[in-house]
């Protein structure tokens, strides 16, 4: 049994609005030291494989079919087993 | 012409449309549901708008995967016409049957207000009864209508004539505080490179009736209408 944990995040050269708004809030708090924030999406897959191998390709499958949305968002696959 | 009406979980406009093409044009409609896959017979499908799967993970990203998408897909590549409003739009573009992505609203919020958007492009079924630079009103109900595409995506809609709406103030202008969602160059809706297949974020079905307080939403039901009457070629 693997675990695939897959960070999703916008590609750079995309604005991110929300990741905006979060470094004005912390700014608000007086954590001036931030510059920038941005934002993404953290997903924990549970998964039978053969090998770390093969569940590395079949979650990269996934990610480019389903879990990112490539036109506008990056992955990267962390995988250990379980 | 046969309308169909796409139904995926969470859709919710799909009454609003189903009502305009049955009632206020008096044509035959029927309601697809998303786990049918023998969707033959009809001349037009729309996507609806709504929030298929609960726009989890992104909106439309898991609709597009629903069964009846792959009869859409393969209605669209056989020139059928599709009109996706909304998440409609948003499912259309998921699934790559038009270019680009939808990203959240700049302002973080969800709009939901009148709009305006000048006809930039009548050189398709969805437009045709309207007047290049016209300006309409047609309001917007959204959280994620930012359309995004990278350049060199860009330059082939404009290239290709495939921007067909723009939000703008009423006199036509295209100006930032006139974009409800900071959507790239004011893109409110585009069609595919064939033509028939049109993405648009606002809601033209809510402005169908004079009841409902105009009726520019009812020309682009009425362009499809006309165009498929007249013979319909795509260019």
């Amino acid at each position: 049994m693997f675990k695939a944990e897959v960070f999703v995040t916008l590609k750079k050269s995309i604005l991110d609005p929300q990741g905006q708004a979060i470094t004005d809030a912390l700014h608000a708090l007086n954590y001036q030291q931030v510059k920038d924030v941005r934002m993404g999406k953290y997903l924990q897959l549970k998964l039978e494989a053969a090998s770390g191998e093969e569940a590395r390709t079949a979650v990269t499958q996934m990610c480019e079919k389903l879990l990112a949305n490539t036109v506008i968002e990056d992955y990267q696959i962390k995988i250990s087993e379980v | 012409m046969k309308f169909g009406v796409v139904v995926y979980p969470g859709s919710n406009c799909d009454a609003d449309c189903y009502h305009v093409v049955k009632n206020v044009l008096e044509q035959p409609v029927e309601y697809i549901w998303h786990e049918e896959t023998s969707a033959g017979g009809f001349d037009c499908l729309i996507l609806p708008g709504g929030f298929s799967y609960g726009d989890y993970l992104r909106a439309g990203a898991i609709a597009r995967f629903s069964p009846v998408s792959q009869r859409v897909a393969d209605f669209a590549a056989k020139g059928g016409l599709v009109l996706g409003i909304c998440n409609g739009f948003q499912i259309l573009l998921e699934a790559g049957l038009l270019p680009g992505a939808m990203k959240r609203n700049q302002r973080l919020k969800f709009t939901c207000h009148q709009s305006f958007l000048r006809v930039e492009n009548t050189d398709n079924p969805f437009a045709g009864r309207l007047v290049r630079g016209q300006v309409i009103q047609v309001p917007v109900a959204h959280g994620e209508g930012n359309y995004y595409c990278d350049e060199q995506t860009y330059q082939e809609l404009e290239k290709n004539n495939q921007i067909v709406f723009r939000y703008c103030d009423r006199d036509g202008t295209l100006t930032p505080e006139a974009n409800p969602n900071g959507s790239l160059e004011s893109i409110a809706g585009i069609v595919n490179k064939q033509g028939n297949v049109l993405g648009m974020m606002p809601h033209p079905e809510r402005c169908a009736e004079e009841i409902l307080g105009g009726t520019d939403g009812l020309s682009i039901f009425a362009s499809i209408i006309t165009w498929w009457e007249r013979g319909g070629q795509l260019g």
